[in-house]
């Protein structure tokens, strides 16, 4: 399948992502930490709008070394939450964090003098 | 409503889902998935309505003055909960704190001037989901039975279940109701069934089973007879907890809602059977909805092994307590699926070809589509037909319309043998 032109670099915002639909296929393009990255709309558990739910900073706990734990806190890494079962997956990876059956179809994409293309399949 | 825009090569952008968000875009790629439904009688056995949202519609249907005019006056009050309810810890915890907006609430427009707003909301997630027929049950009132005030819980139940007829149920003669049951008071019970039943819509009676009352005491004896009179099913409609005694010591709603969710289930089945209710009531049809099912054969296996050491205990029984528990119906979400070798032994325990009955629970969080059940490896296409609705229409006594299918349309090859 040809390239297909999403819009310029400028048009996804640092933290934001946007979701298209073209020819069937649905694409969410995602700004983290300055790259884009481009996942399938599809989630691998019952084909929810996975990339049209809600951004979080992944949910941490720290252990300390005498094994007690320091209580929850944020990490740095971006997961995509399903919005239909809260199924989620690391914006990077595109893997569940905790169960390495499920993950997210990549979408090629490119950015040629700031403009933005991915590649369905 | 969004539409996906389908001209060839042009990019459509899709809207990302918050509470404002139409079911329909929510649920745009069931109805991908409902295409392959369409000669299958479907019927979901347990949704929900938020009866909250409309609490002064339920409120003003009480018929005791002084009860009515207290619900009235608490709902008055800013961040007060809705009059006279008793809303529950963990309630707020359902949506994962945000990460799931349709459970957080659905506040999507609907047109005025037509069918209920929560009729509406119930058709979108219907005709998306490609069901034909849908039981919804309440929301916050899953606790009810929890309530310190026995009167309450028997005035705000029946306000409900007149509200669900007269307002919800009359505009689409698809969905249908299993009656509220007060059951801290079991006289009042035996009223709602004498008002309740023959009236429109109504197909059972439902004990929320979030409470702790003996279902085997001698006080609902009349209350089981009149219902299996009725011919109607009696269903347990599970709920959870969190301050029950030993739901203290979790300390994460993921644990609570696990437990909780099959915890009292698990004792009023156990109750049921152990003290010769389907040998006393047996043509009453019981039905155990949101637990899942992965409880049922542990409790088979364990009430076995302990009637044949202690059958002095249950006397009332003439056979194993399993043999009864497959007799009986269950829902199917939330279906445990991690590990198929077990759901399929699971499925073989219960007789789920007969026995099951699928249900989505939406819009609730861990909500099920009919894909929980077509996708399963084992089963036959006559069983997925029978569990995602034909069981349903044999218990209900639900008519199938003509273009939907009873029996697959092509026969299941030959059998092979060795
Ligand atoms: S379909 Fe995505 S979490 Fe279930």
């Amino acid at each position: 399948m040809s390239e297909i032109f999403l819009g310029q670099t400028s048009d996804f915002a640092e933290g934001d992502y946007r979701i298209f639909a073209v020819d069937g296929v649905e694409v969410g393009v995602f700004r983290v930490d300055g790259d884009l990255l481009a996942w399938r709309n599809h989630c691998p558990h019952f084909g929810g709008p996975v990339c049209q739910g809600r951004v979080f900073n992944r949910v941490s706990e720290t252990v300390t070394a005498e094994r007690t734990t320091d209580g929850l806190c944020f990490a740095g890494e971006r997961h995509v939450i399903c919005p239909w079962h809260g199924f989620e997956f690391d914006l990077r990876t595109g893997r569940h964090p905790g169960d390495p059956r499920y993950r997210l179809q990549k979408i090629e994409l490119s950015v040629r003098d700031d403009q933005v293309f991915v590649r369905l399949p | 409503m969004n539409k996906i825009d389908r001209q060839p090569g042009s990019p459509h952008e899709l809207p990302k889902i918050g509470i404002r968000t139409d079911t329909r875009d929510i649920l745009a790629h069931a109805v991908e998935q409902s295409r392959e439904l369409a000669d299958y009688f479907v019927v979901d056995i347990d949704a929900h309505v938020t009866e909250t949202a409309f609490w002064s519609e339920v409120t003003d249907r009480i018929d005791n003055d002084v009860i009515r005019h207290m619900a009235k006056s608490f709902q008055d009050r800013v961040g007060a909960p809705p009059g006279l309810l008793n809303i529950q810890a963990g309630m707020n915890f359902q949506d994962v704190y945000g990460r799931i907006q349709h459970q957080a609430q659905l506040a999507e427009p609907t047109p005025t001037g037509g069918p209920h707003r929560q009729t509406i909301l119930t058709q979108r997630a219907m005709d998306s989901m490609g069901i034909d027929r849908m039981v919804v049950f309440p929301t916050p009132m899953l606790t009810l039975g929890m309530h310190p005030q026995p009167e309450i819980e028997t005035a705000l139940g029946t306000a409900f279940n007149r509200w669900l007829i007269e307002r919800v149920l009359p505009d689409d003669p698809r969905l249908a109701g299993m009656i509220y049951l007060p059951f801290n008071d079991p006289d009042g019970c035996c009223k709602v069934v004498e008002e309740f039943a023959g009236k429109p819509g109504v197909i059972g009676f439902t004990v929320t089973s979030t409470r702790y009352k003996p279902v085997h005491h001698n006080d609902y004896m009349r209350l089981y007879a009149m219902i299996e009179e009725t011919g109607l099913p009696l269903a347990f409609h599970a709920g959870f907890h969190w301050g029950d005694e030993s739901m203290k010591q979790v300390n994460r709603f993921l644990t609570m809602h696990a437990i909780s969710f099959a915890y009292f289930n698990m004792i009023h089945l156990a109750n049921w059977v152990i003290n010769g209710l389907p040998e006393r009531f047996p043509r009453l049809k019981m039905i155990w909805v949101e637990s899942g099912l992965a409880w049922v054969p542990f409790m088979m296996q364990r009430l076995d092994a302990e009637y044949q050491m202690r059958t002095s205990e249950a006397p009332q029984l003439k056979r194993r307590p399993s043999e009864y528990i497959r007799e009986m119906y269950f829902t199917s979400q939330p279906l445990e699926r991690s590990n198929l070798k077990l759901t399929e032994a699971t499925f073989e325990a219960i007789n789920a070809d007969t026995q099951l009955l699928f249900a989505s629970d939406w819009p609730h969080w861990d909500f099920d589509l009919p894909a929980a059940i077509t996708t399963l490896p084992f089963l036959t296409e006559q069983a997925k037909r029978n569990i995602l609705g034909l069981n349903a229409a044999r218990i209900f006594n639900l008519e199938v319309p003509k273009h939907k299918l009873t029996s697959p349309a092509s026969p299941p090859s030959a059998a092979v043998t060795a």
